[in-house]
């Protein structure tokens, strides 16, 4: 069942030489392999322990892990393939299969969630598909109609070249596309509902992983876009949405109830955190997008795990009935805690480092952004903390105890890899961020 | 010659504008069904008569493809959820038919503003249809939007790919073959699974009534 992750857990060392694999990409192909094996080793026990309570059947529970399977390899996929044809294909794919991950409960509320999810998002990814036809339009009139239009490498290397009237129409579509997938504001109205009626570990990937995928689709598009255009369209349309999703998200946050909601409307704002990010461009910008990505994968799937536990004890998602889980499980609380800490920016965790970077970037190129970031960023903590707070601490009537034991170890295993992150980067990887952050460029 | 294939293919392109605008206006969804049919029946001419033109081999066999999933097996499957859900016979009462229709025309103007700087870039012998394709696309999008019931969004969503899949043959001559059978089968397996959902949202909730799926708000 681990073995695709395992395998694909090692492509560290192919990196720079494969044709199409460069640091950018092999950055992201060794964390999604991370997540995926990790997610793997908790979705176990909790499906499992799902199957106990009579939410899951022996054969939904082949359909789900399956499915999972299919999932990564499709993002993997996404992730390494030079052509942007495929790319969107894997994409519509890992969709696909995300689509019947999160209706795995066959419940009322988890059928809507992908009715509306798949409708969404099907849609939002048919304007990327006009976007790439766009794309191999203006590529044909300088490659010629070979096969080779729509690969990247080509693509990248004709870009000065490309009909800008094309172009701009093309990222348009591509941006509306992937950034429906991306969860940008105002396109995000699916991922809520996803996250919160689906299997917990799938919202762990989801916020985790997938995003990062359609991020990384975007970012592909926008290295093009900029090269075609020679000015900052792209940039500022990142920046736009970017700012507008953190500010958003932040407010909603603090109107949540369910708490799997909350932490998917955490989501979108980091998103939005990253893709303002890397609107800006820049060496420490796009350094600080990539390190963002990282850590926000790490620790949201981390948080993830340890929710996932906490409501299959409480019963419910329900924040209000979550209370004082110190006593009935303490490492699950301090994962929970800590976990939200490290996602609300707190020191000396990595989410703080890149965070930081961003703002100093914003202060510096585009200083009418930073009050509306640090405002969000506010909210946000104030939402967030005053919620987790007691559902750690406080008093309890919780007295379950669970059928298998809970994996934990990958809570804190990415806990502490956010952590390092905070205090230290090894020189490798230093190295690595800063050559792909020059591959996107500003 | 070439002004003849010219003129055939903006024949065929308004056949799907037209088609396009059929759709929006019919109320039974087994004449939807038979729409779409006809329109990827359109759209399998349009591929056939541009892979002539230009004396692309490979876009014969996109043609077929498309012949297979779109005019086959998809209506086939429609046919049979219908048949199955027993929602043959049904009209949908909701839609506002000449409001619906001035807003498609509307779309349609500025779908053919938004193309015309492009078009005339292009080298293609069918440059005048991107618009086309750009309208039926965003008509398409009016059709989900304005149906309340699961079939006819599923057909919206499905005449849209048609629309996308137009799109690209008129203006580069198809996609590269890999693309092309990609997207084939991400097409038919998404059908497969609306079609095993649509089953499963009449289990739950004893209708098709997509207004029945809006108990996830923020609140």
């Amino acid at each position: 069942m681990l073995t695709v992750e395992i395998v694909s857990g090692g492509p560290q060392l192919l990196w720079k030489h494969e044709f199409f694999i460069d640091p950018l990409n092999v950055f992201l192909v060794t964390l999604t392999s991370f997540v995926g094996l990790t997610t793997a080793i908790f979705s176990r026990p909790y499906m499992r322990i799902e199957q106990d309570h009579g939410k899951m059947t022996p054969q939904r529970q082949r359909l789900y892990h399956s499915m999972y399977q299919l999932f990564s390899f499709t993002m993997l996929l996404a992730l390494t393939t030079n052509n942007m044809g495929i790319l969107w294909v894997a994409m519509e794919a890992a969709t696909l299969t995300t689509v019947l991950l999160v209706s795995v409960y066959r419940t009322a509320a988890s059928l809507e969630a992908a009715w509306k999810y798949f409708i969404l998002c099907g849609v939002g990814i048919a304007q990327a598909l006009f976007g790439t036809v766009l794309l191999y339009m203006a590529a044909e009139k300088v490659i010629g109609t070979e096969a080779g239009a729509l690969l990247w490498t080509n693509l990248d290397a004709v870009k000065t070249q490309l009909d800008p009237t094309i172009i701009t129409l093309a990222f348009a579509f591509l941006f509306i596309g992937y950034g429906t997938k991306v969860g940008l504001v105002p396109m995000h109205n699916w991922l809520p509902d996803a996250h919160a009626e689906g299997p917990t570990p799938v919202s762990a990937v989801l916020s985790g992983l997938l995003l990062n995928v359609a991020v990384y689709a975007l970012l592909r598009c926008k290295v093009l876009t900029d090269g075609a255009l020679g000015n900052p369209l792209a940039g500022e349309l990142m920046m736009g949405f970017g700012l507008l999703s953190v500010v958003v998200a932040a407010f909603f946050l603090s109107r949540q109830k369910d708490v799997k909601r909350m932490f998917a409307y955490s989501s979108i704002e980091h998103m939005g955190l990253i893709t303002f990010a890397f609107g800006m461009g820049g060496a420490i910008a796009n350094y600080a997008g990539l390190l963002h990505m990282t850590v926000h994968s790490l620790i949201k799937s981390a948080i993830f795990f340890a929710v996932g536990h906490a409501t299959q004890k409480a019963g419910t998602q329900n924040m209000a009935d979550i209370r004082g889980l110190i006593k009935v499980s303490p490492r699950l609380a301090w994962g929970m805690m800590l976990g939200s800490l490290a996602i609300l920016g707190m020191p000396p965790f990595g989410v703080f480092a890149s965070e930081f970077l961003i703002l100093t970037t914003a202060m510096r190129d585009h200083s009418w952004a930073t009050p509306f970031l640090l405002l969000a960023l506010g909210v946000a903590f104030a939402a967030v903390f005053s919620r987790v707070q007691p559902m750690a601490f406080g008093e309890t009537s919780l007295k379950k105890t669970l059928g298998h034991t809970p994996a934990l170890f990958p809570v804190f295993a990415h806990l502490g890899l956010g952590l390092m992150l905070g205090l230290y980067i090894p020189p490798y990887l230093h190295d690595w961020y800063r050559q792909a952050a020059a591959m996107i460029g500003g | 010659m070439s002004e003849f294939v010219a003129q055939l293919i903006n024949l065929l392109a308004s056949t799907l504008l037209i088609l396009a605008f059929a759709m929006i206006s019919q109320r039974r969804i087994l004449s939807l069904i038979h729409l779409f049919t006809a329109q990827g029946a359109t759209l399998v001419a349009a591929t056939l008569v541009v892979g002539y033109a230009t004396d692309q081999p490979h876009l014969y066999l996109s043609a077929g493809i498309t012949l297979v999933v779109k005019v086959i097996l998809i209506p086939l499957l429609l046919h049979r959820v219908i048949n199955r859900l027993n929602v043959r016979w049904d009209i949908e009462t909701l839609i506002n038919i000449p409001t619906t229709m001035i807003i498609g025309i509307v779309l349609v103007i500025f779908a053919f503003d938004l193309a015309l700087p492009i078009s005339k870039l292009s080298a293609s012998i069918a440059r005048g249809t991107l618009g086309i394709a750009l309208a039926c696309v965003l008509l398409s999008f009016l059709m989900m939007i304005t149906r309340a019931k699961a079939v006819p969004q599923v057909i919206g969503f499905l005449s849209m790919e048609n629309s996308l899949f137009f799109a690209a043959t008129s203006a580069t001559y198809g996609m590269p073959m890999v693309v092309e059978l990609g997207i084939a089968l991400d097409v038919l397996v998404g059908i497969l699974i609306l079609g095993v959902f649509m089953f499963q949202i009449r289990e739950q909730f004893d209708s098709l009534d997509i207004s029945h799926l809006e108990k996830l708000k923020e609140d």
